[in-house]
């Protein structure tokens, strides 16, 4: 079955190329140094990367491998010190000011003067959406990361892992082309963090939009990803990226994780993960 | 529960014992009148008010709660305070038994106000209304009793008095400095330094250049530019305003700057993803921000505007003003009108900064030092 699904990467040329998803993200020879006080850091390296439209890219590597780095590179909100970056054809800016864009970032980063439903219509606000049209939209988003009920709270009487399921709701409800996500499940339980990684991959499959993921969970990044970009310590470079689309199939459920499949591509992981780790010492 | 715990706690703690000390009243004269000391025999009244405060410290075992222990202990605190009051009104002079009778209950009044903080509700807010009212009372009592000279300090009930006849001009004046001069200052003063301050976090020089002169301007005495303004300006409300607005400009522009600052980078970094510009980036993330430190500045403006105005009006004003009437009634020894200027800019600043301390919590009712769950 799953060998019958057309991968992402398309080596077939022709026919097949018509059916191929398109590159939505085309990162070449990709530096960033940052300049600091005392010394320059070298954030990421001669990073290569395309996703295509649809997939679904879980970044995983040591903590400070440049990470979230590349994914605000991605965004625009870092610029690059070499290389290109190409998102839709567009440079990143051009592609942010469109609003292709949903970011969830690493804290909440929630308005404490809004209320958890104006919260996540804030961007909606931002492209001129109508005021009724903006509220069904928060519902359905706060019901889907099970918050439904908490509209009139504000941010700060909620719980750190509630909050961040705000934010998540507020990416989602404004229909981006490219999600952005970065580490939006690390402060939750193992089984909220289960129930929503249930929910985002059922999600993905019905809109398949793109996600940039970034995880320290190998578990979750195999469970979600259809490939997964193994980082290096700083300065971050691109171990390997591992294809799980081939051996698994699209639409997962949990039971997934004690299959043979997944397991093998988990072990890949960590072994690339403690490949880099030597590579460091 | 916890409340329960303490206020069983507070009815069980004994009283202090120093209100007794009234029992020494009976023996030293209650006042001196046309023949000589009069004892408390001789003053039914004293008497009675004496026995009514001993009778409530009796009685207060037999409360059933503490909030009823505070209202039979007041009625005491209130006989005790009426009786002075009483006896001044028939022109006796108060003598050493009623300075200790007053100085009793003034201790058991302690003893009320304490059981009240610790009740909840109404009760509570009572306490400090009380704390003021005792105050206002004690002044008059003493003022009056130790025959202190009007010129030094008035009465509150002469200043009152002034209140009633004078109150025609006391309104002119208000109308004048507060509704004219201070309203119109303030306004300027407030809205300059907000645009300027939106515009020099803008263009950074502009905020280089203005930031030292701010600290320039906070040092200038009031005295110094109010009578160069009059210069500029003329008597009329024109130059008052004027020196509010130097007086409230740079507060409150470096209130906004810093307020401005206030917005943190991954909420700024939010805003950018979403592609929105400078204007709704100002509008929605970064003055929200900031209201904490505008109402900072509306607050501290408020009371300098009030007294800007009254200052200048000391160095020239058509023939009506707070600042005037103190200056011109001060000359002519008028000093229970003085007073009430005084109180009346007193309860206008108040008023103006209570106003705006209310906004402040409604309006910011999400920031930490406000937060209730
Ligand atoms: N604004 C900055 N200025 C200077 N150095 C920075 C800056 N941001 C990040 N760095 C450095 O760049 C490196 C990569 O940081 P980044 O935040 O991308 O790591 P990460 O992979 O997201 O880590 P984590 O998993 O802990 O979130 C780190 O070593 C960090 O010290
Ligand atoms: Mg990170």
């Amino acid at each position: 079955m799953p060998a019958a699904q057309p991968a992402p990467l398309a080596a077939v040329p022709t026919a097949a190329e018509a059916e191929s998803p398109r590159t939505i993200v085309d990162i070449r020879r990709l530096n960033l140094i940052y300049q600091t006080a005392d010394q320059p850091v070298t954030a990421l390296s001669d990073v290569s990367l395309s996703i295509a439209k649809g997939d679904f890219i879980s970044l995983i590597g040591p903590s400070g491998c440049g990470k979230t780095t590349l994914m605000r590179v991605i965004a625009d909100l870092e610029q690059p010190s070499s290389g290109d970056v190409l998102v839709n054809g567009m440079t990143p800016e051009q592609a942010r000011l469109k609003r292709a864009y949903g970011y969830v970032f690493q804290a909440p980063a929630l308005y404490p003067w809004r209320n958890v439903e104006r919260n996540v219509t804030l961007p909606l606000e931002i492209m001129g959406m109508p005021a009724a049209e903006r509220r069904t939209r928060a519902g359905e988003q706060l019901e889907r990361v099970g918050l439904a009920g908490f509209e009139r709270k504000f941010p700060w009487q909620l719980s750190g892992g509630m909050q961040q399921r705000v934010s998540i709701a507020r990416a989602l409800a404004f229909d981006p082309d490219l999600l952005l996500m970065d580490e939006p499940f690390g402060a939750l339980d193992e089984i909220t963090r289960d129930h929503l990684n249930v929910n985002l991959t059922r999600l993905w499959l019905r809109t398949r939009k793109t996600c940039v993921f970034v995880t320290h969970s190998i578990a979750e990044a195999v469970f979600l990803s259809t490939r997964i970009v193994v980082m290096s310590p700083r300065p971050g470079r691109i171990l390997d990226v591992i294809d799980c689309a081939r051996d698994l199939p699209r639409e997962r459920t949990l039971g997934i994780r004690e299959s043979p499949e997944f397991q093998r591509i988990a072990h890949r992981v960590r072994e690339g993960l403690m490949e880099g780790h030597s590579y460091d010492d | 529960m916890n409340q329960e715990t303490t206020m069983a706690r507070q009815m069980l703690r004994p009283m202090a014992p120093w209100p007794l000390v009234m029992l020494v009243a009976p023996v030293l004269p209650v006042a001196t009148g046309g023949g000589g000391a009069l004892a408390w025999t001789q003053s039914p009244v004293a008497l009675a008010g004496l026995l009514l405060t001993l009778a409530a410290i009796l009685l207060r075992r037999a409360a059933p709660s503490a909030l009823a222990e505070a209202g039979l202990l007041l009625a005491g605190v209130a006989a005790a305070y009426a009786v002075p009051l009483l006896l001044l009104g028939r022109g006796l002079v108060p003598g050493a038994g009623l300075w200790v009778y007053l100085a009793g209950a003034t201790l058991l009044l302690g003893r009320v106000l304490r059981l009240l903080a610790d009740a909840d509700g109404a009760a509570r807010l009572a306490g400090p209304a009380l704390f003021g009212l005792a105050l206002v009372l004690l002044w008059e009592i003493l003022t009056r009793g130790l025959g202190v000279p009007a010129i030094l300090l008035p009465p509150p009930g002469a200043i009152l008095a002034a209140f009633a006849t004078h109150a025609a001009e006391l309104w002119d004046d208000f109308g004048q400095t507060v509704l004219t001069s201070v309203v119109r200052g303030y306004l300027m003063g407030c809205g300059a330094g907000f645009a300027v301050a939106i515009l020099a976090d803008r263009v950074p020089f502009l905020a280089r250049g203005l930031l030292p002169l701010g600290n320039l301007a906070s040092a200038i005495p009031v005295v110094g530019i109010a009578p160069i303004m009059v210069m500029w300006f003329g008597f009329d409300w024109q130059s008052k305003a004027a020196v509010i607005v130097v007086m409230t400009f740079f507060p409150m522009m470096i209130n906004t700057l810093a307020g401005l600052r206030g917005a943190e980078r991954i909420q700024l970094d939010l805003m950018r993803s979403y592609g929105a510009g400078y204007w709704r980036t100002l509008l929605l993330l970064r003055l929200p921000c900031a209201l904490p430190f505008l109402f900072n500045g509306l607050k501290i403006n408020s009371t300098l505007a009030l007294i800007g105005a009254i200052v200048a009006e000391f160095f020239g004003t058509p023939v009506v003003g707070m600042g005037f009437r103190i200056s011109t009634e001060v000359a002519r020894m008028n000093l229970d009108v003085v007073w009430a200027t005084i109180a009346v800019a007193a309860l206008t600043g108040s008023a103006l900064y209570g106003a705006l301390a209310l906004a402040e919590r409604r309006v910011t009712a999400w920031h930490p030092s406000f937060r209730k769950r």
